[in-house]
């Protein structure tokens, strides 16, 4: 009985200490977490937006921005500063308040999923218990704003566009989230960190050879890399906006900060769903399978690393992140958009059973071993 | 894509393709910072030299756009001699470009028949407001000092009809003073025979060969008697002829002889001479600057100078590396000439404008025409008092011949004053 209790309770309650619990306060850790979230929410992004325009220009045979700060590094403050001045446009016929609110509803989850990811060996804010259902719960929240937005917005051209990202999303949630629960299988647990910490003690079968995820289920990993990629309409996926048809979709008729909001969503998108990547599948902080981090040889090399492991491991997991976002970027070059009728028949022929058999062999592999 | 080739290969070669493209040098020119090399006849901005400009109008009816405006006034020019016709002359007053119209089609370059009109590469005029790029005669006349010069001909390439016949203008002036020069020594040894004719502004004969005068060329004097000439002027020329072929044996013996073989070699011209054009004129710069003109013109008319001055001095050198005096460098002299003279016909066309303005009295023309150019004098510009007297003996011989009394009276006039003048002049000339 007592076990039900705590077990009624306990998977909504951090399960591993973050080290930005400082002191006995509540309100200190609690201001440090959010000034932690706030800070990766509004800083990444930008770092994952310029390396956009920076590796898009080069494969281009372009340069990218150069002349806002050094590299034109500030080209996105600049561009920030430029939409905040901009006149805030709200079509006439729009639903002004769904119009207004739209982008903040968009943009809210993208923040929110960022709460429990972790940056580094106690560089999170929380860990949840069920922090990938947490995830994936709150990162499909986004696509409520893209519907609000283009319904609001009184134009067909929004509607278009919403209607097609809520299908695509729909088509896309379902081998993601298969591909997402093969992992937890595999790793036993929903708690972020505690995948990474499986990640660190897996070894593959009957060997001493330690291995990331991204071995044994490279097939889940690259139906999760689609999947993401869609549900973020990134490019080869972005029909929702696709400008050739649609104008520019939901945000059609969006200006100035909302839209600015929209874009920010996207970049924070990559971020976390980068993010979620390398927890899942690319053993988060860990510098290499099996190296421990300096510093925290004892604790297996994932947590008490003293500050140089500590910050080594946030920047082994920044690096990762910008990997991913880079491989994001580099499909958008290479790959046209797809048709409307070739993204659902890809999701629901190709990505659903693949998502299912690599479920069923994972499931498998997890009882036999 | 072969049929055999595994799916999804052409997806793996699309991503090769841009990841090889991430690591090639990318083809921005970083344009204010550097700049590229314009071709040498870019249409950037349309420049006027106005004082080519006769008002035919051209231009601006063959503007697609219409956007060429141009004001002008007649003014009326004095005859040349006395009795002649008046003649009126277009002024400019006005020529505007807009260049917000404008399409640079070039029509009105390409029509201007008295090369007025040039493109300049110059692009870089844009405005905050659209009427500013109405461009007026006195930014259009700065554009013209950007025009780059003519690219230069191809080699073995026909010369444009001005330059070959200055060239033979001056060629034919060296012959006539080769001639007199021989005339002259001639006159010196036998005095009944007069020096002829023959202009008096040719150039000396080199002085560092000298060939003994007298001899002549007999197969040009033959060639000549034959044409039907006379024999003094075929004597003469085979004279001529004569030196010249010994000067260019002379000549050649000397370059045999490892000699001043350049020395005939003629000096480059303005145009051969070769400047790289990206260096300024600092001190012309500062002081468009000081002006207060634009930094854009200051630069463009710095770099002009600069071409200039590099050019001057390139061709200093030229001409003193082939000797000095042989007069062979009268060739490259030309063009600078042939630039100089609509330059002084338009300043005596103004002195003679200035003439009208006062009372149009011919005295004051005369004394205009003494002081700027007395070698022109002629008997039209001398004034003589009083045109009542008749010249006696014409008048009888002309009523003698039938004529009519009154005919004869008008023509006995006209040869009394015409008497009168020719005494002044000569008395003038005597003095």
């Amino acid at each position: 009985m007592m076990l039900l209790v705590t077990s009624g309770v306990a998977p909504y309650l951090a399960q591993a200490e973050s080290i930005l619990d400082v002191g006995d306060t509540f309100i200190v850790p609690l201001l440090l977490k959010l000034a932690f979230v706030l800070g990766i929410f509004f800083v990444v992004p930008l770092v994952a937006g310029y390396l956009e325009h920076k590796a898009m220009g080069r494969m281009q045979h372009r340069r990218g921005p150069v002349e806002a700060g050094p590299f034109g590094t500030l080209q996105l403050v600049a561009d920030g500063i430029k939409f905040i001045q901009k006149e805030d446009l709200i079509p006439s016929a729009a639903d002004k308040w769904v119009f207004a609110m739209a982008p903040g509803v968009a943009l809210v989850p993208a923040m929110l999923a960022l709460l429990v990811i972790p940056f580094g060996p106690g560089v999170f804010a929380l860990d949840l218990e069920l922090g990938l259902f947490y995830v994936l719960a709150a990162s499909s929240v986004s696509v409520l704003g893209v519907l609000m937005g283009g319904w609001s917005s009184a134009n067909k051209f929004s509607l278009f566009g919403g209607l097609r990202a809520g299908g695509q999303l729909i088509a896309y949630e379902l081998p993601l989230i298969l591909a997402a629960i093969a992992v937890a299988v595999q790793a036993g647990t929903l708690s972020l960190v505690g995948i990474v910490e499986a990640q660190a003690e897996f070894m593959l079968f009957g060997t001493g050879i330690n291995l990331w995820y991204v071995i044994p289920q490279l097939l889940g990993f690259g139906i999760f890399f689609v999947a993401a990629l869609a549900e973020l309409s990134r490019p080869p996926f972005d029909m929702p906006i696709g400008d050739s048809e649609l104008v520019f979709g939901y945000m059609t008729e969006y200006s100035g900060i909302k839209y600015a909001m929209y874009m920010l969503t996207e970049y924070a998108g990559m971020v976390t769903m980068s993010a979620l990547m390398v927890v899942l599948y690319l053993g988060g902080w860990q510098l290499l399978p099996g190296v421990p981090l300096p510093g925290c040889e004892a604790a297996g090399g994932l947590f008490d690393c003293g500050v140089t492991g500590t910050l080594l491991g946030v920047g082994v997991m920044l690096g990762k992140i910008l990997l991913l976002v880079f491989v994001m970027v580099w499909l958008r070059v290479a790959y046209p958009r797809l048709r409307e009728d070739q993204l659902q028949r890809i999701a629901w022929l190709v990505m659903v059973p693949l998502a299912l058999l690599n479920l069923a062999l994972v499931t498998i592999a997890k009882v036999v071993y | 894509m072969a049929p055999s080739a595994p799916p999804g290969i052409g997806l793996l070669k699309g991503l090769g393709v841009t990841i090889k493209h991430l690591f090639q040098r990318p083809s921005t020119l970083m344009y204010p910072h550097e700049r590229d090399v314009l071709a040498p006849r870019t249409r950037g901005v349309i420049a006027l030299m106005d004082e080519n400009c006769t008002v035919c109008m051209l231009c601006s009816r063959e503007c697609p756009d219409w956007c060429i405006y141009i004001e002008s006034h007649k003014e009326t020019v004095p005859p040349a001699k006395e009795g002649g016709r008046a003649r009126t002359r277009n002024v400019l007053d006005r020529f505007a470009i807009d260049f917000s119209l404008c399409m640079y089609c070039g029509i009105c370059v390409e029509v201007c028949p008295f090369d007025a009109l040039w493109w300049s590469p110059e692009f870089e005029y844009s405005e905050y407001e659209m009427g500013s790029l109405l461009h007026e005669m006195d930014k259009l006349r700065e554009w013209a000092d950007t025009v780059p010069p003519p690219p230069p001909l191809d080699e073995g390439a026909v010369l444009p009809a001005e330059v070959s016949d200055a060239l033979a203008k001056v060629e034919k002036e060296r012959e006539l003073a080769a001639a007199k020069e021989l005339e002259a020594k001639q006159a010196a040894e036998a005095p009944a025979e007069t020096a002829g004719d023959a202009p008096k502004k040719g150039k000396a004969a080199e002085p560092e060969i000298h060939v003994k005068a007298g001899e002549i060329d007999q197969e040009t004097f033959d060639r000549l008697i034959a044409e039907g000439k006379s024999e003094r002027m075929a004597r003469s020329k085979a004279k001529a002829a004569y030196v010249k072929k010994e000067k260019a044996r002379l000549l050649a013996e000397a370059e045999a002889a490892g000699g001043d073989a350049e020395a005939e070699s003629p000096a480059p011209k303005a145009a051969e001479v070769k400047v790289d054009a990206g260096e300024i004129d600092q001190e012309t710069f500062d002081r468009l600057i000081a002006e207060g003109k634009p930094e854009r013109m200051a630069r463009a008319k710095a770099k002009a100078a600069y071409v200039k001055k590099e050019k001057a001095r390139l061709r200093a050198e030229a001409e003193s590396d082939t000797g000095e005096g042989t007069g062979a460098d009268e060739p490259a002299e030309v063009p600078s000439e042939l630039g100089a003279s609509p330059e002084a016909a338009r300043q005596a066309l103004d002195a003679d404008g200035a003439a009208t303005d006062d009372d149009a009295a011919p005295e004051v023309a005369a004394e205009a025409a003494t002081t700027e150019a007395p070698a022109a004098r002629k008997l039209g510009d001398i004034h003589v008092e009083g045109a009542g007297e008749i010249d006696q003996e014409v008048f009888d011989q002309l009523v003698a011949e039938g004529k009519s009394e009154r005919i004869a009276r008008a023509k006995a006039k006209a040869a009394w004053v015409k008497k009168q003048k020719q005494a002044k002049l000569d008395e003038e000339g005597g003095a």
